[in-house]
């Protein structure tokens, strides 16, 4: 035990945890974000709300099917990413050649209706999910204890968050995405079916959502509304990282989780409004995002 | 920005007499409805009506979509409020330690009470306009959304509000010191009178040569840059004009109701202004009205069935969206092929 700056080390490394914690799920979730803005052109506001339904999926698999965490983690986002490809087809899709303002208001109008239902039915309490016994317990590192959980959380995410960045920049798909991105038209003429991959894109952002309310179930408690802040939060972040880099969005993210878990140790009752001042900062100084190109 | 359907301005303006003679309807309307209906509803729905037109003059002939607007709605009430029945204003600085410096005033009459939070809406304004204009489109929701979100979590903190209780029992005082507005004749005038006025203004600044470049920033920001405008200062300008008349709606609201509360400054109700204004029609002058009217309405109607409320709501979003982006106003002056 040590202490630093009149803090001893436990409750430093506990909030510091806990903050790359929560950058992990604004990491995934930025990322999601910023793949569907960059093929869709839409700002998802649903990504809450199907952040929650994938927390609410893994519940339901242990008490329908009595399915348990590792089954959750596989299912809950293909079966979040498939409700995501029948909104594309049914909703979005004809918003395309419209305003990106109707994509953000349809999107809305879909959280809500989501988030209302789930209220509706569940209240607003939240549902607890245990940790999977194969990740019970913890390390002591000396300075701090490690639940194997949260460690398991951060490693997790970091490795999807690389696995998507190599597939989008290194990869003979994800240069095809790339160019639909630049050049929709252009695609199309060579013979790519354009459409189907903007389908696929966004169940696949839409999945990350989902796999990060499987991930967050068994540290937050599960209930209706565990979206709806945290999505402004991540709109921040998008912000701040802009959304024109996908390593950017990864990094802005567990950068923020920390800076969030810093100041919950040296000024508690800022923690809540850090995210939201640092956004005001990049803005004045850099307009475009620490990583984005100028809009 | 040419993509938001532009339903209350056909090519040609055929008939010039529509915009009066709908104005005419609807002070008519304002004179009748009290004998018909509960005078605090009507005076609920005039406020949410007023704020939708405040948030019209943004997306509508902007272009810009704020998605912070309780803000100024809710703190402008906070601070009329707290003006009606406490007075006092303190302010925290730093001078080597938190000292307070305090400005002793009695509670304020009703009029300056609004003044106060419309000017403090004005405030917020600015610095939200100025943080937020330096991105455009999507960016820009996005900015205002978090700004709000981060002062929803100051009035969760700050002392003066009460957090969770919110300022209650206001009193509404006597205006100008003559009228007595426990009177709920007298309260509904006032408010008919404050919405009526400020509906004029927010039709002469659209129609001003101001507006006139305000819409050309809508229509094509690089061409209005291109001819001369310095677009960022409009913007702004908008952006002030916006926040202070949904300081005029808010800081009205905490008087009528004799509470300002953390409600209205939560994002659900950032969001409930942009269905109202979608609902009547973006870019019309009557259709916030007609887009507050409805949506108070349905909520008073729908107050039994709890959380369905925001299905609803979201059903509503999701409708007119898809299949009805003119909204009720802009529907019919398409029809009828006039300005509304």
């Amino acid at each position: 035990m040590f202490e630093v700056f009149g803090v001893s080390s436990q409750a430093l490394f506990g909030q510091l945890l806990i903050g790359l914690i929560n950058g992990s799920f604004y990491a995934l979730l930025s990322l999601g974000l910023a793949v569907i803005f960059g093929m869709l052109n839409i700002i998802n506001f649903t990504h809450g709300a199907q952040y929650m339904l994938g927390a609410f999926v893994a519940i339901f698999l242990l008490q329908y099917a009595e399915l348990g965490y590792w089954w959750a983690l596989v299912i809950a986002p293909l079966v979040v990413g498939a409700t995501g490809i029948v909104v594309e087809r049914l909703f979005l899709r004809w918003l395309y050649q419209l305003d990106h303002l109707y994509g953000l208001l349809l999107t809305f109008g879909l959280a809500l209706i989501l988030e209302g239902t789930f209220r509706n039915f569940f209240g607003s309490s939240g549902l607890p999910y245990s940790v999977p016994p194969s990740l019970t317990g913890g390390q002591n590192l000396g300075f701090m204890f490690l639940p194997n959980y949260r460690a398991w959380v951060v490693a997790a995410s970091l490795a999807v968050c690389l696995a998507t960045w190599f597939v989008i920049e290194r990869t003979k798909l994800g240069a095809y995405l790339r160019a639909a991105t630049e050049n929709p038209t252009l695609v199309r003429a060579f013979g790519i079916n354009v459409p189907r991959m903007i389908t696929l894109t966004y169940g696949f952002g839409v999945g990350l959502a989902g796999l990060a309310g499987v991930m967050a179930a068994p540290i937050y408690n599960v209930s209706p509304q565990m979206g709806a802040n945290l999505i402004i939060v991540v709109f921040a972040v998008v912000v701040i990282g802009g959304m024109g880099s996908i390593l950017g969005a990864i990094v802005t993210g567990f950068g923020l989780g920390l800076i969030e878990g810093l100041t919950k140790v040296f000024f508690p009752e800022a923690s809540n409004t850090v995210i939201f001042v640092v956004m005001a900062v990049v803005l004045l100084i850099r307009p475009a995002g620490l990583f984005g190109r100028s809009a | 920005m040419a993509a938001i359907e532009q339903a209350g301005a056909p090519a040609k303006p055929i008939r010039a007499w529509s915009e009066p003679l709908a104005f005419a309807a609807m002070v008519l309307l304002l004179v009748v409805l009290p004998a018909f209906v509960y005078p605090v509803f009507l005076m609920k729905a005039l406020c949410f009506a007023l704020f939708a037109c405040a948030f019209n003059l943004l997306i509508g002939y902007v272009g810009l979509l704020s998605f912070g607007h309780a803000l100024f709605f809710g703190w402008a009430g906070y601070l009329s409020a707290h003006l009606a029945k406490v007075g006092q204003l303190s302010f925290p600085f730093w001078a080597g330690g938190w000292q307070w410096i305090v400005i002793p005033l009695p509670p304020l009459p009703p009029e300056l009470a609004i003044l106060g939070g419309t000017a403090t809406a004005a405030l917020l304004g600015l610095i939200v306009g100025s943080i937020a204009i330096r991105r455009q489109g999507i960016y820009f929701a996005m900015i205002t959304l978090a700004l709000a979100q981060m002062m929803f979590f100051f009035a969760v903190q700050a002392p003066f509000t009460h957090g969770e209780d919110g300022i209650q029992a206001v009193p509404r005082g006597r205006l100008f010191g003559l009228v007595d507005l426990s009177n709920q004749t007298n309260m509904y005038i006032t408010v008919a009178v404050i919405f009526l006025a400020s509906f004029l203004l927010i039709y002469r600044i659209i129609n001003s040569p101001f507006g006139e470049v305000l819409k050309a920033i809508r229509e094509n920001e690089p061409r209005a840059i291109s001819l001369g405008y310095r677009t960022e200062r409009y913007k702004l300008m908008a952006f002030v004009l916006s926040a202070t008349f949904a300081g005029v709606a808010g800081s009205t609201k905490a008087i009528v109701f004799q509470l300002a509360s953390l409600t209205d400054v939560d994002w659900p109700m950032s969001g409930e202004v942009i269905l109202m204004t979608l609902v009547g029609g973006l870019g019309t002058i009557f259709g916030p009205v007609v887009g507050g009217f409805f949506v108070v309405t349905m909520e008073n109607y729908l107050t039994s069935i709890g959380q369905w409320v925001f299905v609803v709501q979201g059903s509503i979003f999701v409708f007119c969206v898809l299949l009805f982006r003119r909204g009720l106003v802009g529907e019919l002056a398409h029809h009828l092929r006039v300005r509304l």
